[in-house]
């Protein structure tokens, strides 16, 4: 463990003495195997077990003890799909969408902390930053919904475009009130304005924003749940009525593009969420930049994104899909005014007090 | 270093000029509408790591939020859901091309011109990082008025985006 713990600083050091290309490769690599990592453990741990629990009953138990290895063989099962572009679709864009969809989730990466020194980048602007990439998305999907050729991928693609757009604006809101109290965009910085906190005089656990911005921290589960399309906010890829909306000429590997692209996003939004609201790495006793929490801080973080999607899919696999209406009457008549009336808010106490 | 930081930042630069150029040719030459849309959000993504190079993360940032994310996807919401055609359409072409040049050489004269002459040899100071805190601190003294303005534009296009859709 000591041994270890000396070698952590000098990791880093290593890490700083590189050229910029060469750490700019180590990271995109990282960034790589964290993305499909990260969904592997989301898909498994909450659509294939945690939903049939919920269903009564067992779910995969055949490949690997209690079914581990399922998605994997899924996996290999879309790679060696026939990869089937329909007749009449433009071809370029078909093949982009999917990629577009992933590079979003990609970017979202970067800018995640795990640790005082374990983030790929740490951005001025990092939360404005987030919002900015996970909006790249959209783009992703409405070229797919497009190119399709397909009315119902149309369809889907346009309510998913007009979703998403709805969605964003409480999305922003939410997490204003967390910037208002921290005085800062930079994620990092929001991290140790919570760990720095007190509650009345009290800092032994620091001052995770949860405890004042709880309306904002409803609101930005809501908000991620409806930008990830998963019901009960799946209007979009409704597969009762228009059997899978902008996926639906999709095979093979670029469908896996498209699976791998919504459990990443739902795993480092479940990371910001933390970060913003529960108090990110930082793990209460620790100075905020000793080298301990580079290391238990990747585990904390771990702790809190699976806390956090349990409830995401927890919503998930609880409620029935919304309507149309119901939908975007929700986000303009309850989240936005709420997210606004919690900014106002947050405001005033923050230079009153 | 510096000398290598250099040729990396020219480099850079003319990467994403090249693919800007191509991309804004592409957007009025293209003869479907949302390969248009799609090439513009290129040039678009491009002055986004023009103004990160630049090291303006802020306004960078602001434009793939704004430009990428809301406008080109109102464009190609709206054109969705009006027609959105596969393949070449014959009637995507504007009959007075030769007017259409000369207003664009005009624009476009006039832009270099006038920034060639303001800042001639001038060069931007090697480490310009502008944080998001000088940006903020710059809109709410310097300019509050204009950002007052503004904001109270957009509110009255707001509204009057309202009345104009309001049926009765």
């Amino acid at each position: 463990m000591i041994a270890v713990l000396s070698s952590a600083p000098s990791a880093v050091g290593v890490l700083a003495d590189l050229s910029y290309w060469q750490q700019t490769v180590i990271k995109a690599g990282v960034v790589a195997v964290v993305i499909p990592t990260a969904a592997l453990i989301l898909g498994y741990v909450f659509l294939l077990k945690m939903m049939s629990f919920v269903q009564s009953r067992l779910g995969p138990m055949e490949a690997g003890p209690h079914g581990t290895l399922q998605l994997l063989a899924d996996g290999l099962k879309f790679l060696q799909k026939e990869d089937i572009f329909p007749e009449k679709s433009d071809r370029f864009v078909f093949a982009a969408a999917p990629v577009m969809v992933l590079v979003s989730t990609f970017l979202l990466y970067v800018a995640l902390p795990v640790g005082p020194d374990a983030v790929v980048s740490d951005l001025d602007a990092g939360v404005f930053y987030v919002l900015a990439v996970s909006s790249l998305s959209v783009v992703g999907i409405l070229m797919a919904g497009w190119a399709s050729a397909n009315k119902y991928a149309l369809i889907g693609g346009l309510r998913a475009a007009g979703q998403l757009i709805a969605y964003e604006l409480p999305l922003v809101l939410a997490v204003v009130g967390v910037i208002i109290q921290a005085g800062t965009l930079n994620l990092q910085g929001i991290v140790l304005a919570q760990a720095n906190g007190e509650i009345f005089g009290w800092g032994a656990i620091g001052f995770p924003y949860i405890f004042t911005q709880f309306a904002g921290f409803l609101i930005f589960l809501i908000a991620i749940q409806a930008e990830l399309t998963q019901p009960p906010f799946d209007m979009p890829v409704a597969e009762s009525e228009i059997v899978g909306g902008y996926q639906v000429e999709y095979t093979g590997f670029r469908f896996l593009f498209f699976f791998m692209g919504e459990f990443g996003t739902a795993f480092v939004f479940a990371g910001i969420a933390s970060v913003l609201f529960l108090g990110g790495w930082y793990v209460p006793g620790f100075d905020v930049d000793s080298n301990w929490l580079n290391l238990l801080g990747p585990i904390v973080m771990l702790v809190k994104i699976m806390a956090v999607s349990f409830l995401v899919f927890w919503f998930r696999f609880t409620y029935p899909r919304f309507r149309e209406d119901q939908l975007q009457k929700l986000a303009w008549k309850v989240l936005i005014p709420v997210a606004l009336a919690n900014i106002v808010i947050t405001g005033i106490l923050k230079v009153a007090v | 270093m510096i000398f290598s930081a250099m040729v990396a930042q020219n480099v850079a630069f003319w990467v994403i000029a090249v693919a800007m150029l191509y991309a804004g040719l592409r957007v009025v030459t293209t003869r479907n509408v949302v390969h248009a849309a799609l090439y513009l959000v290129v040039v678009l993504a491009g002055a986004a790591a023009l103004f990160l190079l630049l090291g303006s993360e802020f306004v960078g940032i602001t434009q793939v939020l704004i430009y990428i994310g809301a406008i080109i996807v109102l464009f190609l919401f709206g054109i969705m859901l009006t027609r959105a055609p596969m393949g070449k359409e014959k009637s995507l072409d504007h009959p007075r091309k030769l007017p259409a040049l000369l207003a664009a050489v005009i624009v476009g004269g006039v832009t270099i011109y006038s920034v060639l002459d303001y800042f001639g040899d001038e060069q931007l100071p090697r480490e310009s990082r502008t944080t998001t805190r000088e940006v903020a601190d710059s809109i709410f003294s310097e300019y509050i008025i204009a950002f007052e303005a503004v904001s109270v534009l957009l509110l009255a296009a707001l509204i009057g985006a309202i009345v104009v859709a309001r049926k009765e």
